[in-house]
C-alpha cells in the first residue's frame, strides 16, 4: 500500500483534566473518501481541532505525506494543504460571496486596490465548477443558510489542498445542493486529493465514501474498507451496542381531524396551501430548500406577518397571530436552527426547559423555583436528557441533548400538535432514535406531528402521509404504497 | 422511556464548560477586589472605616447605584441607555419646579405637595424611557442611536423648560428624599437599599425577570416560546427612565436647587458600574448585586481617592484605568480557560 496522505497516531488530549481523546488514530489515502464516525463526544471534534492546530495535542503524532506535522494555528495547516469546512458558519454578513471566498487573501491590483474585477471571475468560475447556483456579488446577508453553507464549501475548495475536512456539510443543504456536493467530492477524488468527511447521515457516507473510522467516547475503534461493513454493523460501532430498526414507528392514525388548513399564504411565495392532519398521524413535508416548508411552520405558529388562510383545530377556527396565540393553541414548535431560535444559550437546562410555561410554574407573576425545578426535572428523566444538573448551562450539552432540551420546552406546554423542522440534524444516530422514538409516543398517545426533513429516509420511515412542496406551492400528497424516494423526488423537482 | 445511548457521554468543550464557571468567578473576583480596597483604605488612611465616612461613600454612590441598577435591565435585554444622565436633569428640573418656593417658578400656584411633585419626577423620568423603548422596539432603531437621541433631547427641553437656570429654594418635604435620614441611615442609601431589593426580586423571583434574561440571551427563541419580546424591551427602558427620574429628584433634593446642568455624563459612571459588575453588553448575562458591588467598587475608589488627596483630574485617569482593567481581567480569563 502506498503511502498514506495524512496519518495520525495516539493523539490525547484532556480539558482540565478530563480527556476527551485517548486515542486518536487516522489513514487517510489519497485519492479517498474517509468517513469519520462517532457518537456527539465521541471526539471527532477535538481530534480535528488538533490536525487543524486550534488545539495543542497532549500526546501522539501527526504526519502529513510521512512527515511529522504540528500546526499551531488554522493558516499553519491551511498553508501546509489542510483545509476545512467547519460545521459552525462563519461569514462576514455584509460582504458579498466573492469577498468572503477569497477573505484575507484578496487579489491586490494597482496602488495596492484590491481587484474586485478578478476577484469576482475567479469566485463566479470556481462557483460554476462547482455548479453552485450564486452570484459572486451576493451579499451573504441576503443568502439563507443552505446557500451560505455553500459559501463556505467553495471557500474551503479554492484553497487548492491536498486534505479537504468536510464537518456535517450537508447538515444545512436540500438534497438537490447536496448532490452538487457530492459530485464537486468526486471530481476532487478523482484529481488524488484526500478528503476527511464528518456526517451524521450515514447513508450519505456509505454513498460518497471509500474508508471508514470510528471513534466512540475518545478512543479509535476500528477502521477499514465501507465495502467490507455493514450499516447496521457501522451503527453497532458508533453506539457500542446493537440498535434494532432505524426508525420507531408505532402509532396509528384516527379518524378524528386534529388540524385542517385552507387557503395559507406566506411569505417566499407559500400560496394555497390546504391539508388535514388527524390524531395519531405523523405528516411530513417534504421539499427542496426554499420550497417553503418551514414557512407553512412560522405562518401556523403565528411568526409571519401575513395571515391569510383558515385554520381550524379540532374543528374549531382559530386566529393565530403570535406565538403564545398559537401555544395556547396546542402548537408547539422545534424550530430548525436550535442555536439561533431554539435554545437561549446564555441559560440554563432548567431556564430553558421552562421557558414557554412560565406563567404556569409561579404564583401570579412570581416565580416558584421549586415548581420550575419540578417541572425541569420531570422532562430530564422523560427525555433521558444527559446533564450532571438541571443549573448546568445548555451549551455544555451535546447536540442531541441540547434538541431534547428543546423538546422538552414544548412538552411541558402538553401541545395537542407538534411542528418538528428538521428535528434530527445535527443530531447523533443514538439520539435520532430516541427522538423518532419520542415521535412516535406522542402521535400513538393521540397528539399530531408536522415533520419537516431534508433527509428522504426520515420523511419515508417516520411519515404516514407525505405533503410534497414545490415553489411556495403543494406539488402533491403522496401516501400508502406510493411512498417511496422517486416519488418524493419527482413531485419535489 | 429506556435509554438507547447508555454510553454517551459528556462533550469536552473547554471554553464552554468555563463560561458559567468565570462569570462566577469574576462576581466573586470583583466582590474580593471591593472588600481588598476597603482593606487597603483602612490602612492608609485611620479615617476611612468611620461609620460617618461609610455612610458618606454609600450616599455618594447612591445616585450612580440607582442609575447602574436601570441600566441593569435594559442591558439584560440587550439593549443600552445613554439618556439617563439628561433624563436626571429633566425628572430633576420639572419636579423641582412643583416643589420650589421660589416665586420665579414656571409653574404658578406652588408649593404643591410633595408627593405630587416626587410622582410628577417618576413620570417624566418614565416617559422618557418609553419613547425610547417604542423607537426601540417598535421602529427597530438601534438602542444606542434612539437614546444618543433622547440624551441631547432631554437636555434641551431641561434647558428649555427652565430656560437655562437653576431651580432654587425646594420645600423641606421634598429635600427630605435627599438630607434626611431613617434611623441614622440617609434618605439616598434607604432609597438605593430597596431600589435594590426590589430590582433584585424582580430579575430572580418573577416571570418578568425570566422574561428579561431570556429577551436578552435569544431574542428570537424567547419569540417562538411565546414571550412579548417588544414589550420587555419597552418595559425595560421605563423602568431605566423611571430610575433616572428618581435619581434627579434625589440630586436636586440633596443640593437644594436643580440644575439643568444636572447629570452630564453620568450614563458613563453607571454603564462601568454594571460592567465591572460582571453584566455582559451583549445582554442575557449578569446580576444587579454585580451592579451594586461594581457601584460600590466605584464609590469606594472615588472617596478612597478624595480622602488621599488625589486631585481630580488624576481621578478621572485612575477611574477610566480601573474600568478597563475589570473587564480586561475578565478577558483574559475567559481566553486562558
Amino acid at each position: 500500500m502506498s503511502e498514506p496522505l495524512l496519518e495520525a497516531e495516539g493523539l490525547r488530549k484532556s480539558f482540565s483534566g478530563v480527556a476527551a481523546l485517548v486515542d486518536g488514530r487516522f489513514r487517510l489515502r489519497a485519492g479517498s473518501v474517509h468517513a469519520l464516525c462517532g457518537g456527539n463526544g465521541a471526539g471527532k471534534s477535538t481530534f480535528l481541532k488538533i490536525l487543524m492546530g486550534i488545539h495543542a495535542r497532549d500526546a501522539g503524532e501527526v504526519r502529513l505525506r510521512g512527515r511529522p506535522v504540528a500546526f499551531s494555528s488554522p493558516s499553519e495547516a491551511l498553508a501546509a494543504g489542510i483545509s476545512i469546512i467547519e460545521q459552525e458558519l462563519s461569514p462576514v454578513p455584509a460582504m458579498t460571496v466573492a469577498e468572503n471566498i477569497y477573505l484575507g487573501r484578496e487579489p491586490i491590483g494597482r496602488f495596492g486596490r484590491v481587484d474586485f474585477e478578478n476577484m469576482n471571475i475567479a469566485a463566479a468560475a470556481l462557483l460554476e465548477r462547482l455548479r453552485f447556483v450564486l452570484a459572486p456579488t451576493d451579499l451573504m446577508m441576503d443568502l439563507s443558510v443552505a446557500e451560505v453553507q455553500l459559501v463556505e464549501i467553495a471557500k474551503a475548495l479554492s484553497y487548492d489542498s491536498d486534505v479537504i475536512i468536510m464537518d456535517e456539510p450537508t447538515s444545512a443543504l436540500g438534497e438537490h445542493e447536496a448532490d452538487h456536493l457530492f459530485q464537486a467530492i468526486s471530481a476532487l477524488k478523482a484529481e488524488g486529493k484526500g478528503i476527511v468527511y464528518v456526517s451524521h447521515r450515514l447513508s450519505e457516507i456509505f454513498d460518497i465514501a471509500d474508508d471508514y473510522t470510528v471513534f466512540r467516547d475518545g478512543r479509535f475503534v476500528e477502521a477499514g474498507d465501507l465495502a467490507d461493513v455493514s450499516k447496521d454493523r457501522l451503527v453497532q460501532l458508533i453506539v457500542g451496542r446493537k440498535l434494532s430498526e432505524e426508525f420507531v414507528k408505532e402509532n396509528v392514525p384516527r379518524d378524528e381531524i386534529a388540524l385542517s388548513v385552507e387557503g395559507l399564504a406566506s411569505r417566499n411565495g407559500v400560496r394555497d396551501v390546504a391539508f388535514e392532519a388527524r390524531r395519531g398521524e405523523i405528516l411530513g413535508f417534504y421539499g427542496l430548500m426554499g420550497s417553503g416548508r418551514t414557512e407553512i411552520f412560522e405562518r401556523l405558529f403565528g411568526l409571519a406577518h401575513e395571515h391569510a388562510g383558515e385554520i381550524r383545530i379540532g374543528g374549531e377556527k382559530v386566529m393565530l397571530r403570535s406565538p403564545a396565540d398559537a401555544i395556547s393553541a396546542g402548537l408547539a414548535f422545534v424550530t430548525e436552527d436550535r442555536k439561533g431560535s431554539g435554545l437561549v444559550l446564555t441559560e440554563d437546562v432548567r431556564a430553558n426547559i421552562c421557558l414557554a410555561r412560565l406563567g404556569a410554574l409561579g404564583f401570579g407573576p412570581v416565580m416558584s423555583r421549586r415548581r420550575e425545578a419540578d417541572a425541569a426535572e420531570r422532562m430530564i428523566a422523560m427525555f433521558d436528557i444527559k446533564t450532571a444538573s438541571d443549573r448546568l448551562g445548555v451549551v455544555n450539552l451535546s447536540g442531541g441533548n441540547q434538541q431534547k432540551v428543546v423538546l422538552g420546552k414544548w412538552f411541558l406546554t402538553e401541545p395537542r400538535i407538534l411542528l418538528l423542522d428538521e428535528p434530527t440534524r445535527g443530531v447523533d444516530v443514538g439520539a435520532k432514535r430516541e427522538i423518532y422514538r419520542i415521535m412516535s409516543d406522542f402521535a400513538a398517545a393521540g397528539g399530531t406531528v408536522l415533520l419537516v426533513s431534508s433527509e428522504v429516509d426520515e420523511v419515508l420511515g417516520m411519515a404516514d402521509r407525505v405533503v410534497v412542496m414545490r415553489d411556495g406551492r403543494m406539488a402533491g400528497t403522496i401516501s400508502g404504497a406510493d411512498m417511496n424516494a422517486q416519488n418524493l423526488l419527482h413531485l419535489a423537482t | 422511556m429506556s435509554s438507547v445511548v447508555e454510553k454517551e457521554r459528556e462533550p469536552v468543550v473547554g471554553e464552554k464548560t468555563k463560561r458559567r464557571a468565570t462569570s462566577a468567578a469574576q462576581r466573586w473576583g470583583i466582590l474580593i477586589a471591593l472588600v481588598v480596597v476597603c482593606v487597603a483604605l483602612s490602612l492608609l488612611n485611620e479615617y476611612f472605616l468611620t461609620t460617618r465616612n461609610i455612610l458618606n461613600v454609600l450616599r455618594q454612590t447612591a445616585i450612580n447605584g440607582i442609575l447602574a441598577i436601570g441600566l441593569t435591565f435594559v442591558i439584560l435585554a440587550r439593549g443600552i441607555d445613554l439618556s439617563v444622565g439628561s433624563v436626571v436633569a429633566l425628572a430633576g428640573v420639572v419636579a423641582a419646579s412643583l416643589a420650589t418656593t421660589s416665586s420665579t417658578a414656571m409653574v404658578a400656584g406652588g408649593p404643591y405637595p410633595v408627593v405630587l411633585a416626587l410622582a410628577a419626577g417618576l413620570l417624566v423620568g418614565a416617559a422618557a424611557g418609553a419613547v425610547n423603548g417604542v423607537v426601540v422596539a417598535r421602529f427597530s432603531v438601534p438602542a444606542f442611536v434612539a437614546t444618543l437621541g433622547m440624551l441631547s433631547i432631554a437636555r434641551g427641553l431641561t434647558l428649555l423648560y427652565v430656560d437655562g437656570r437653576p431651580v432654587p429654594a425646594l420645600t423641606p418635604e421634598f429635600r427630605w428624599i435627599g438630607t434626611g435620614d431613617v434611623l441614622g441611615v440617609p434618605m439616598p442609601v434607604v432609597i438605593f437599599g430597596l431600589v435594590f431589593l426590589v430590582s433584585w426580586w424582580v430579575l430572580s423571583q418573577t416571570r418578568f425577570g425570566r422574561h428579561v434574561y431570556a429577551a436578552g440571551g435569544n431574542p428570537h427563541a424567547a419569540t417562538v416560546s411565546g414571550i412579548d419580546v417588544t414589550r420587555i424591551r419597552l418595559l425595560v427602558f421605563v423602568i431605566s427612565g423611571a430610575l433616572a427620574g428618581l435619581a434627579g429628584m434625589m440630586l436636586a433634593a440633596r443640593t437644594g436647587s436643580a440644575l439643568p446642568q444636572a447629570g452630564v455624563a453620568y450614563e458613563l459612571d453607571a454603564i462601568a458600574a454594571v460592567v465591572i459588575g460582571g453584566t455582559s453588553l451583549a445582554g442575557g448575562v449578569g446580576r444587579v448585586t454585580g451592579t451594586l458591588i461594581g457601584a460600590l467598587l466605584i464609590g469606594v475608589v472615588n472617596n478612597g481617592l478624595d480622602l488621599m488627596g488625589v486631585e481630580s483630574y488624576y481621578q478621572l485617569v485612575i477611574k477610566g484605568m480601573l474600568i478597563v482593567a475589570a473587564v480586561m481581567l475578565d478577558q483574559s480569563r475567559n481566553k486562558r480557560e
